[in-house]
């Protein structure tokens, strides 16, 4: 008996919304199962059914053949089913032992006595056994997100945890941090562990997975072998329907210089930048993770507090010190953290996109009612908002709409260079390429865009021209015809 | 989905004036005095007080922070007030400055919490005990009294059409400060910023500056309610408005602000201060001891702040 799980014919709804529709889902020994879809189409739920968050409205689930109910996380644990969430569940403050002891510390019987030594030493033992090597006594928050997340699995290990379900594992970390992640996920397959593995990040997927399964709009689409499929055809089972070629054709004109930045330091990370970026162009920005790509566009945007060098705007120097002197020279800046930088969640759509345009839409302070409900049905109709209306909570909207909403607040101020940190992190590939369509709008229009991401095939496919960034310092500046990811990789590890 | 979702958000908005339909209504019952034209103007009259504090206090709340310190603004600006009218300078100009002053201490605690980035609860603790020593200090420990201006006089204890004045002050000011929260960028600034201020920072909006306006706001209307209570009780006490600040905050919660910030109303603020405001009167007039008093009040308060948890839940 190989197979770990076996989920058949499962239904869920909420109240009228049927969320899955007879999903069919197995899970074999010592095998990375991909679990895909857009944002919406049940991948969650699904899982939250298997982890006994929620209750199946219909349908079997077996777990190593015998059939079983599911009915609380906790049940979900004593039949060996971990999670390793997205937002990691690690307390800052306590040690890493006491992390991975956390809610079932060891004691001498019933005393409530702390047996230290012993748990000191099972937790060296599992980290060992993921080939990670930290001192249990160190405090967990001093750890980068990476190693966090080992904690995690290592916990998840230590419950004799066999299916390990990891909801996009590789969002927060840097990619040697990804590399040593996949080692782990290697180790535990060797290991007999079944994993299930959601992301949206296909490379990874191809990389790592033995099978992938697709859902669309709750309904169970078909697996595949990874050797046997490819690329496009997992898109069109994602989709259902041909999205054509990723990355949509650039051929706008490139014109005149139209920001030029001269020695930009900010006192900490980068130092000495100097670039131009022209008209209706995409300058692309790769690098590690750290080594200052995200300085650069919060230096530009008079974020950092300590910064020196020179910014030009169509040949006149401007000094930006806040982010409103930023805006009012026509930079805006799509940030890297939605959530935490780019929307007020609790805020409607409308609001979201009147926050950068308040003094334009406002008369001596009053708000204009008529301004502000034709700029968001602008914005809602241009870029294709999927919102119930204006007045929608933006905290309810998907990923990929809620990125929608951050580019529309700035579309609103008519910006002349738009920076995108990441702009289509956590976006599923219909609304990805949408975000593309909508950036070669915008250059075409006369744009400049300044787009950073971690995701090179984006890098390639949308820049005309890359800098690459090498532990602060500007590493190289190349022609989209002469940049490749081997050379780009190359110059961002500090090669020459 | 849309219909459920507004018809909720009505609820939410209406709990408070349920609650305070349902407390006047067994008061109503239980007192025949109760709902008498002259104890409900004489009601409102006591209430304005908290009212106008409330306010102030609601925007501070909103940002997500909490001014401790307004009885105690309350009390310097009014024995200041009072000090320079005794003293011989004419009450408006009196008034004038009792206001400024109010104004400025509430500015400068905008600027311990906006630039020298101190908690507001810490803050405002600070400046709350330095205000009070201060007023002890000017009026040297002695209530301030003998006003012969029948202008300041009808400030606070004074009639306009047989509506009590700080009743008219407390309207005007609630007119006001709804339309600023309601219908204007600077409204909007302030939503964003205790809804998440970060993203408020990087959209371009001066956080630090509307912090300021708003403590310096606070402190003008806990001003203008300490002038308003001089004049109504012909005298400045050195004590005055201790413990307001629990009673502001009360109200505002009461209303169904979060005290995390970036959600709320300031009518609802207005019915929590009548809340408050309804049963102090209603306990007197039925009797209860006034030590049993602060235990129902509590209760009360208690009572609003779970039901309010369950139904977001």
């Amino acid at each position: 008996m190989n197979t770990l799980i076996e989920m058949t014919g499962i239904d869920k709804s909420f109240g009228k919304v049927n969320v899955l529709k007879n999903v069919s889902f197995s899970l074999e020994k010592g095998e990375i199962h991909a679990l895909m879809g857009e944002n919406g189409a049940g991948k969650s739920t699904l899982m939250k059914i298997l982890t006994g968050i929620y209750t199946k409205d219909a349908g079997n689930i077996r777990v190593r053949g015998q059939e079983v109910e599911i009915g609380s996380p906790k049940e979900a644990e004593q039949l060996g089913i971990a999670v390793i969430h997205q937002e990691l569940n690690i307390i800052p403050q306590l040690t890493v032992m006491e992390n991975m002891f956390l809610g079932r510390d060891l004691c001498y019987g019933k005393t409530g006595i702390l047996r230290t030594r012993e748990m000191k030493q099972r937790t060296r033992e599992y980290l060992n056994r993921l080939g990670v090597h930290l001192d249990p006594g160190m405090e967990a928050g001093k750890l980068s997100i990476g190693q966090q997340q080992m904690i995690e699995i290592a916990r998840a290990l230590s419950v004799n945890a066999e299916v390990l379900i990891m909801d996009e594992p590789t969002a927060a970390l840097t990619d040697r941090e990804i590399e040593a992640l996949f080692n782990v996920m290697r180790e535990l397959r060797s290991q007999g562990v079944g994993i299930v593995y959601v992301s949206h990040r296909m490379e990874e997927i191809f990389a790592m997975c033995d099978r992938i399964s697709v859902l669309r709009d709750g309904t169970f689409v078909g697996t595949e072998t990874i050797k046997e499929t490819d690329l496009d055809t997992v898109v069109r089972m994602m989709v259902g329907r041909q999205l054509g070629e990723r990355f949509p054709e650039r051929n706008t004109a490139i014109g005149e210089e139209r920001l030029r930045v001269e020695e930009l330091s900010d006192g900490e990370i980068i130092s000495n930048i100097s670039f131009f970026a022209r008209r209706g162009e995409v300058l692309g920005i790769a690098g590690l993770m750290g080594s200052g790509r995200t300085e650069i566009a919060r230096t530009l945007f008079g974020v950092s507090e300590k910064q020196t060098g020179k910014v030009f705007l169509d040949g006149k120097e401007v000094r930006i010190r806040k982010p409103d002197d930023a805006i009012a020279h026509g930079i805006a800046f799509v940030t890297e953290d939605r959530k935490a930088q780019g929307l007020v969640l609790g805020l409607s759509v409308r609001e979201n996109i009147a926050l950068t345009n308040l003094n334009a839409l406002s008369q001596n302070g009053v708000m204009s009612g008529a301004k502000e409900e034709q700029l968001v049905r602008d914005m809602i109709q241009r870029l294709n908002i999927k919102a119930s209306s204006g007045e929608q909570t933006v905290k309810s909207l998907s990923g990929g709409n809620q990125q929608k909403v951050v580019i529309g607040k700035w579309l609103g101020i008519m910006p002349k260079v738009l920076i995108l940190d990441e702009p289509t992190r956590g976006v599923d590939i219909g609304a990805k390429k949408e975000i593309y369509n909508i950036m070669n709008q915008l250059t075409a229009e006369g744009v400049t865009i300044i787009m950073i991401s971690s995701e090179l095939p984006e890098i390639l496919g949308m820049s005309d021209r890359i800098l690459v960034m090498h532990e602060g310092r500007l590493a190289a500046i190349m022609d989209k015809t002469q940049a490749t990811q081997e050379k780009i990789m190359h110059a961002a590890t500090g090669g020459k | 989905m849309a219909d459920k979702k507004s018809f909720s958000l009505n609820l939410q908005k209406l709990g408070p004036f349920i609650g305070l339909l349902v407390i006047t209504i067994i008061l109503a019952v239980m007192s025949p005095n109760f709902l008498t034209l002259n104890n409900i103007l004489n009601v409102l009259r006591q209430v304005s007080i908290n009212a106008l504090i409330a306010f102030g206090m609601t925007f501070v709340i909103l940002t997500g922070g909490i001014d401790l310190s307004v009885g105690a603004i309350l009390a310097l600006s009014g024995a200041l007030t009072a000090g320079l009218m005794t003293g011989g300078m004419d009450p408006l100009l009196a008034i004038l400055v009792g206001l400024l002053a109010g104004t400025a201490m509430g500015m400068v605690n905008g600027l311990l919490v906006a630039k020298g980035k101190v908690a507001p609860f810490i803050a405002t603790l600070a400046t709350m005990t330095i205000f009070r020593g201060l007023t002890l200090v000017y009026t040297e420990g002695r209530p301030i009294t003998g006003f012969d201006s029948d202008m300041f006089t009808m400030l606070g204890a004074g009639y306009l059409f047989n509506i009590p004045v700080p009743v008219i002050w407390t309207i005007g000011c609630f007119a006001v400060l709804y339309f600023i929260l309601k219908k204007t960028a600077f409204g909007r600034r302030v939503y964003a910023i205790g809804g998440n201020e970060e993203a408020a920072i990087l959209s371009g909006i001066k956080v630090s500056r509307v912090k300021v306006y708003i403590y310096a706001l606070t402190g003008f209307l806990s001003a203008l309610a300490g002038i308003i209570l001089t004049s109504r009780l012909n005298s400045a006490q050195a004590n005055a408005g201790m413990g307001y600040e629990l009673d502001a905050i009360a109200a505002v919660v009461l209303g169904g602000t979060s005290l995390s910030g970036g959600r709320g109303w300031i009518f609802g603020t207005l019915i929590g201060a009548m809340i408050i405001g309804v049963l102090n009167n209603g306990l007197n007039l039925l009797e209860v001891s006034s030590f049993y008093q602060q235990v129902v009040k509590g209760s009360v308060i208690l009572l609003a702040v779970l039901l309010d948890r369950k139904k977001a839940a």
